[in-house]
């Protein structure tokens, strides 16, 4: 579900992998941008391959907002995400902290193309709010993660461009860039990289709607599960322009809880804890 | 009862038993204590219309929730209480169990048994399908504070929608405010004279029956309320040709009701509306329908901006008129989605026929991570000789709250 989510996989696809990896290779010589487009879109596809099958999972969040000051504020919450064959991914989050907002909980339906279905639990009036998913750009809790930062990150929602090879921290990455299809996002476009190896996402750069740099993500503190799956454990995301910064920690991250359908719709939201 | 089974087998059934119990009881799944204490006062800027009215009131009220989940989640214990202590109404000091139900998850069905506060529908300014509990009009005016119902309820999920069936067990007395209090009406509601008519009284078991699903862009509610009415009819009682209260009197009815809510895009469009047929009386018809739109990121700010309208009707008259007989609500909702989550909530209701207003601005700001603070105005003006709210004529107030959770 979170941007950060590509895996490992078997002896196949990795072969795939090295053939994608020579193929681009060939295509940065040529610099021919229908090859770029092309070997863009092959990167995001490999690197959701490689996170088909997960199933469900479930993680504790905790997030550090911190304004230019240095002030900080906690927001703490959990999440259920239950993996879609053919479309995006349903996830529930169930927010502890602040107190003032505990036991209020959101529910959403990811869809690849057109878009989410999103629901509200007001725990103070027992009431169940359908609301409009409309709100992409807007910061999720106040944080510098936007609301489409967080969602599934679904192959459709964007279209790609390779642009070039960059190593760091030991690692070969490709960068990406890729633009939203959506016109109420809030960037104009992202750059992200993916490492060779695993495919997995160890930054992102936004830029915002006027094409200036707004924020970069970080991603650190991968574990794997079930032998394929990679998860992050530290999301940082800083904003350029206001000195704002967010730190996302997801921690005890569960596969095959055996969530069903069942737990994820408006009743069971009503029932979230 | 496989304690009273003879034969070999009942100690191993017992042994299985108290396994049961014991894995039921030991914390392997979740439960959790939280709530919050709160002191509020209220500013009343006019004098009231009757002499023995309050001016000002300090009070403080506490609620409390605590919840266990045992059977790998499949069963669930809840019990919530509500208390609040009033320094100028003896009848809004009131205690109240909110909620006090078990749950259990049998498969295909799940089955509630106790007290539980129910909401349906989906607008903003009115609740009008919403009739499962009373409402505790001492709390608030808004309708949004309920009183506990007890009941038994199944809930079945199916492909073609979420079905709920309700037996509603023991009626609950709407409260109403004492001689003392503010937003009252002329003579005091005297609750020793409530009628109801219904012959078994005060336990008549109501029933209630829902379908709803979700349609894409549409979520669709269709309901039906067999039993005793929530809203009494409040008659009043006269001594030597004089008004010295009101007696409510409950009658039964046959309510219908259908919520609808559409979202596209930033678009909210709504739609409530019932048929109610009293016994001995005519059928009537309610409505509240309308939209909200969200500007979101206000002028390159985070801060969201939403509008609401909403149009009442229903054609309830004389001593059943409800306050929203042909009204326009007009509301917007500022939020500024920054640390403190701090949020702005106005709405004026305009009354077509009358020209009365109704002016509602709620705010609220949280503190740190345990406290926040809350306020609220309401301001009832341009107030004529007849509708339920002319005798709050004077009773413009300003609300101040500050809670602490826990």
């Amino acid at each position: 579900m979170f941007a950060i989510l590509p895996n490992k996989t078997r002896a196949p696809l990795l072969a795939l992998a090295t053939m994608i990896a020579t193929f681009g290779a060939a295509a940065e010589v040529s610099t021919d941008e229908s090859s770029a487009e092309r070997k863009g879109l092959e990167i995001a596809r490999e690197a959701d391959r490689r996170d088909t099958g997960f199933g469900d999972t479930s993680s504790r969040m905790e997030m550090v907002l911190r304004n230019r000051h240095g002030e900080e504020t906690v927001r703490r919450m959990r999440s259920r995400t239950l993996e879609q064959k053919n479309d995006g991914d349903k996830t529930l989050i169930i927010f502890d902290n602040p107190r003032d907002v505990k036991g209020t909980a959101f529910l959403s339906f990811t869809h690849k193309k057109g878009p989410d279905d999103q629901w509200l639990y007001l725990p103070a009036l027992k009431r169940v709010k359908r609301i409009s998913s409309s709100n992409k750009a807007g910061p999720f809790m106040g944080s510098e993660f936007a609301f489409e930062d967080l969602s599934s990150q679904e192959v459709e929602k964007y279209t790609y461009k390779y642009l070039r090879d960059e190593g760091f921290d030991g690692r070969d990455h490709f960068v990406v860039e890729r633009i939203p299809v959506d016109p109420k996002s809030g960037y104009s476009r992202q750059e992200v990289w993916f490492d060779k190896e695993e495919y997995r996402v160890w930054k992102i750069d936004f830029y915002d709607r006027k094409g200036e740099l707004l924020k970069t993500l970080s991603a650190s503190d991968y574990n794997q599960y079930l032998d394929q799956y990679w998860r992050a454990e530290r999301l940082a995301m800083v904003n350029h322009q206001t000195g704002k910064s967010t730190d996302l920690r997801l921690k005890d991250w569960k596969f095959q809880n055996g969530f069903s359908e069942q737990d994820f719709n408006k009743n069971s939201l009503k029932r979230a804890r | 009862m496989f304690f009273f089974e003879r034969g070999r087998s009942k100690p191993r059934l017992f042994s299985l038993m108290l396994l049961a119990v014991s894995t039921a009881f030991t914390p392997v799944s979740a439960g959790e204590l939280t709530g919050f204490m709160s002191a509020e006062s209220r500013l009343f800027p006019q004098e009231g219309l009757y002499p023995e009215q309050s001016d000002a009131s300090i009070s403080v009220a506490s609620n409390i929730e605590y919840y266990r989940d045992w059977d790998d989640y499949r069963q669930r214990m809840v019990v919530e209480g509500f208390a609040r202590a009033d320094s100028a109404d003896s009848e809004r000091t009131h205690a109240d169990i909110r909620e006090l139900y078990w749950w259990r998850d049998l498969d295909q069905i799940e089955l509630y048994l106790g007290a539980r506060q129910v909401f349906w529908g989906v607008t903003e300014t009115v609740h009008l399908v919403d009739v499962i509990n009373q409402e505790d009009w001492v709390e608030n005016i808004d309708g949004e504070d309920k009183l506990g119902q007890p009941m038994i309820s199944l809930l079945t999920q199916q492909e073609w929608g979420t079905v709920e069936v309700f037996a509603l067990l023991g009626f609950r007395e709407r409260t109403f405010p004492g001689k003392n209090g503010r937003l009252r009406s002329p003579v005091p509601v005297d609750k020793d004279r409530t009628r109801y008519q219904s012959d078994r009284e005060e336990d008549p078991i109501d029933v209630a029956l829902r379908w709803s699903k979700v349609l894409g862009d549409w979520d669709i509610g269709i309901s039906h309320f067999s039993g005793t009415a929530r809203d009494p009819i409040l008659r009043p009682v006269s001594v030597d040709n004089e008004v010295v209260s009101l007696a409510p009197y409950y009658p039964q009815i046959e309510q219908t009701g259908l919520d609808l809510q559409m979202t596209k895009g930033a678009w909210l469009w709504k739609l409530e509306s019932i048929s109610v047929k009293e016994k001995q009386a005519d059928r009537n018809t309610a409505l509240v329908g309308g939209f909200e739109y969200t500007f979101f990121g206000v002028a390159g700010s985070s801060a969201d901006l939403g509008v609401l309208l909403e149009y009442q009707f229903d054609d309830r008259r004389g001593i059943r008129a409800t306050a929203n007989q042909n009204d326009l609500a007009l509301g917007a909702r500022w939020m500024l989605n920054d640390f403190q989550g701090t949020e702005l909530l106005a709405a004026l209701s305009v009354d077509l026929d009358q020209g009365t207003r109704f002016l509602s601005v709620e705010g609220s700001r949280r503190l740190n991570d345990y406290w926040s603070l809350e306020a609220e105005l309401r301001m009832f003006s341009n107030m004529h000789g007849e509708g339920p709210l002319f005798s709050f004529r004077n009773d413009d107030y300003f609300q101040v709250e500050l809670r602490r959770y826990f």
